[in-house]
């Protein structure tokens, strides 16, 4: 009956190629060089991870877990967790898996925080970057692997760029959040006492907008473990490859075995970050 | 009150405020061009759509004086006291404090004020939660630097030249943060900060955080943390309005006490006419953003400026306020003491008295002589008044307030004495006009 007019096609998607195709034709040598310099270090954080003697990894877990969540009990369980993924065959991939979350973690941290401190100071850059991370949120975490791989072709490279848009919005909401519910009165004090902005910042914002960006970092390492296995498609040689792999083959017994391997991560790393943010809410 | 009047004109203005203006919203320059901004606070809402914080405000303040802002909320007081540290910016008019116009400081002058000149008292305290009572106490003192400090450094746009009445020059501000006046080491912050920790009564609570103190602590902190920096002005918003009634009685005790040996200027808020009463030297009563009246406590009791002020004022009880200069007379008899028995009798009998006051030569007050021991000296024949003076009486100084004198007037049936320090005869308050004071229209009580 009534169908939607060809002529007020707008072509958003041409437009999107074309600017991808001129960002590859004037920035690519920028593109590669960064990459390059992105690959050096993730393979240097990599080796540290492979490096890590296993038991040592697992009482360093194990004591963290006792002290950050008040019961040795808990620190025995993790460990035991841990110690499960070594039985299934996948320590080598799951500290591959973890070196690639923790490198976008930080790599997340240094441009989130930042971000989320120049939201809180003007409603103008709030008003700004809002829909962006409403946008990088909503939309389905594989269209991020499209320009990842353009950029920077196959690998772990494109996998923490896609890895770290994925992951990047809590920690700026809640960065931004946390600056933003510091109470008005205390930090009219701090001004009438002559503090600068940047006084202002350490001495006052920061602290107490703590606990709310602990949030946002427990937040950012779970969403950025949950790309690990759409990361995997793109070449990163995580557990998330082998899961891909055994939908690949049908193998359920292999796949169940990643799966609980990423699992088990998931918690481990939740449940000690979520901890220490639950401690420095306490704190206050 | 001719006394006071004399003396606060003797004394140095250290704050004056002129013109002072201050509308929020948008358009607030406009709205300060046209007649409109001498409309009513609502009828300016209605027509710009600007809420007038302040209007046209001038006074004048002097060194060392407690001064009273008071009013009930929204009346601008709070705004009032905030331009001061420019918390909140006036829309237009100076503040000169020492002669220097805060208004146009620059960024870097300002913090320099805030930092040494001036610093203030918050209702809600505005303490620190995550710092220890030291460290709140020590951060005024914190956020002026270290000396060669790097984050002092960093962190300072432009450092901070000497803030006494040197005015801004080229030369002062080429200089680095080594210029700038009492940069403390930590060391020597904390050991400050103990100093004051004592001087407010907080001995032995600064390791602990805000957070496990009462009200009445907390503020002490806030008020130690105002004193650490040795301001020359002490701005205080409310600061006991949050407290309950009898802490907030004796934090009022405790700031008279150390004003009498700090001799702050001290520019205190409330809504609460008896603290008002009580601390200021002074009193400016807000309305809708306007002083309606600057006085005395006195002058505000006895000579409201309008209905508001009167109604204002109407609860409060004279005798608090009141002074024995403000009520006492010149008694219709005074006698000297060379004067002889006859003549005495003759002049208290005219004037219907039945006892008058002696004095000597140089008004000095011997005591007070009766009609009637009169008649029996004059019977035996005595020629000196001094042979029935009645030496022991109980006498009030100027400054006692009626609430003192009513004792003193009880407890005798004579009037009441009143004496300067050298015992010099000032006038006298009788029992009468004593229970006069405190129930006559306060309107009358001026032209006494």
């Amino acid at each position: 009956m009534f169908e939607f007019p060809d002529v007020l096609r707008i072509p958003l998607g041409d437009w999107i190629d074309l600017l991808m195709r001129w960002v590859l034709k004037h920035w690519g040598p920028f593109f590669d060089t960064v990459g390059d310099f992105l690959l050096q270090v993730l393979i240097y954080v990599e080796r540290f991870f492979l490096w890590l003697p296993w038991p040592l990894v697992v009482a360093g877990v194990g004591v963290l877990a006792w002290r950050t969540m008040g019961s040795w009990l808990n620190g025995l369980v993790m460990a035991a967790f841990l110690v499960l993924i070594g039985t299934f065959g996948y320590w080598d991939m799951a500290m591959m898996t973890l070196a690639i979350v923790t490198s976008a973690v930080l790599i997340s941290l240094v441009a989130g925080i930042p971000t989320g401190i120049l939201m809180a100071w003007s409603d103008w850059v709030e008003s700004l970057v809002r829909p962006v991370l409403d946008a990088m949120q909503t939309m389905p975490s594989f269209v991020y692997l499209i320009p990842a791989l353009m950029l920077f072709g196959l690998g772990k490279v494109p996998a923490v760029f896609a890895t770290i848009v994925y992951a990047v919005p809590p920690v700026i909401r809640l960065t931004n959040v946390g600056i933003r519910q510091v109470p008005r009165s205390v930090v009219e004090a701090a001004e009438a006492f002559g503090s600068n902005r940047w006084q202002i910042l350490f001495n006052v914002q920061l602290p107490l907008a703590r606990p709310a960006i602990m949030v946002g970092i427990n937040q950012t390492t779970m969403m950025a473990l949950a790309m690990v296995v759409v990361t995997s498609m793109i070449g990163a040689r995580t557990l998330g490859l082998e899961v891909l792999l055994a939908i690949n083959r049908i193998e359920i017994g292999r796949g169940f075995e990643a799966g609980l391997s990423i699992v088990i991560l998931a918690i481990i790393i939740d449940r000690i970050t979520h901890a220490l943010a639950a401690r420095q809410q306490q704190a206050l | 009150m001719d006394e006071q009047t004399v003396s606060s004109r003797d004394r140095e203005v250290f704050v004056e405020v002129k013109e002072l203006w201050k509308i929020f919203g948008p358009g607030a320059e406009n709205l300060l061009d046209s007649e409109v901004r001498f409309a009513s606070k609502e009828e300016i809402q209605e027509e710009s759509g600007c809420v007038l914080g302040l209007r046209d405000i001038s006074l004048e303040i002097y060194k060392g004086e407690f001064f009273i802002i008071m009013g009930l909320s929204g009346s601008g007081k709070s705004t009032l006291i905030r331009c001061f540290l420019r918390l909140v910016e006036p829309t237009t008019g100076e503040i000169l404090v020492d002669g220097e116009d805060v208004c146009r400081y620059d960024k870097s002058r300002l913090m320099g004020f805030r930092r040494h000149k001036a610093s203030m008292v918050f209702q809600h305290y505005g303490l620190l939660p995550h710092y220890t009572v030291l460290d709140n106490v020590a951060y005024g003192l914190k956020v002026r630097g270290t000396p060669g400090g790097l984050l002092g450094r960093i962190s300072d746009f432009v450092p901070l030249p000497s803030l006494g009445r040197a005015r801004p020059s080229t030369s002062e501000e080429a200089g680095g943060v080594d210029a700038g006046p009492k940069l403390l080491t930590k060391e020597q912050r904390y050991r400050r900060a103990r100093e004051v920790i004592e001087t407010v009564g907080l001995k032995g609570w600064e390791d602990y955080l805000p957070g496990s103190l009462s009200g009445g602590m907390q503020q002490r902190v806030g008020l130690a943390r105002a004193l650490a920096t040795d301001p020359g002005i002490l701005l205080m918003d409310e600061p006991f309005s949050g407290l309950d009634p009898l802490i907030r009685r004796q934090m009022q005790d405790e700031l008279v006490e150390l004003q009498d040996r700090l001799h702050k200027t001290i520019i205190f808020v409330t809504h609460d006419l008896y603290e008002a009463l009580k601390l200021g030297d002074r009193i400016a009563i807000m309305r809708d953003g306007e002083i309606i009246q600057i006085g005395s406590p006195e002058e505000i009791i006895t000579s409201p400026a309008d209905d508001y002020v009167r109604e204002f004022v109407q609860d409060a009880s004279p005798a608090k306020v009141l002074t024995a200069s403000s009520i006492m007379k010149q008694p219709d008899v005074l006698l000297y003491e060379w004067e002889g028995p006859k003549t005495a009798r003759q002049m208290l009998r005219s004037a219907e008295r039945e006892h008058a006051f002696v004095v000597n030569k140089n008004r000095r007050l011997l005591g007070l002589v009766s009609r009637r021991e009169l008649s029996e000296l004059i019977e035996r024949g005595g020629k000196s008044l001094r042979e029935i003076v009645h030496e022991d009486l109980a006498a009030g100084r100027p400054d006692m307030l009626v609430e003192e004198l009513f004792p003193l007037a009880t407890s005798s049936p004579y009037p009441v004495p009143v004496l300067d320090e050298n015992g010099r005869f000032l006038g006298e308050v009788g029992n009468r006009t004593i229970l006069d004071s405190m129930i006559q229209d306060k309107g009358e009580s001026e032209d006494v």
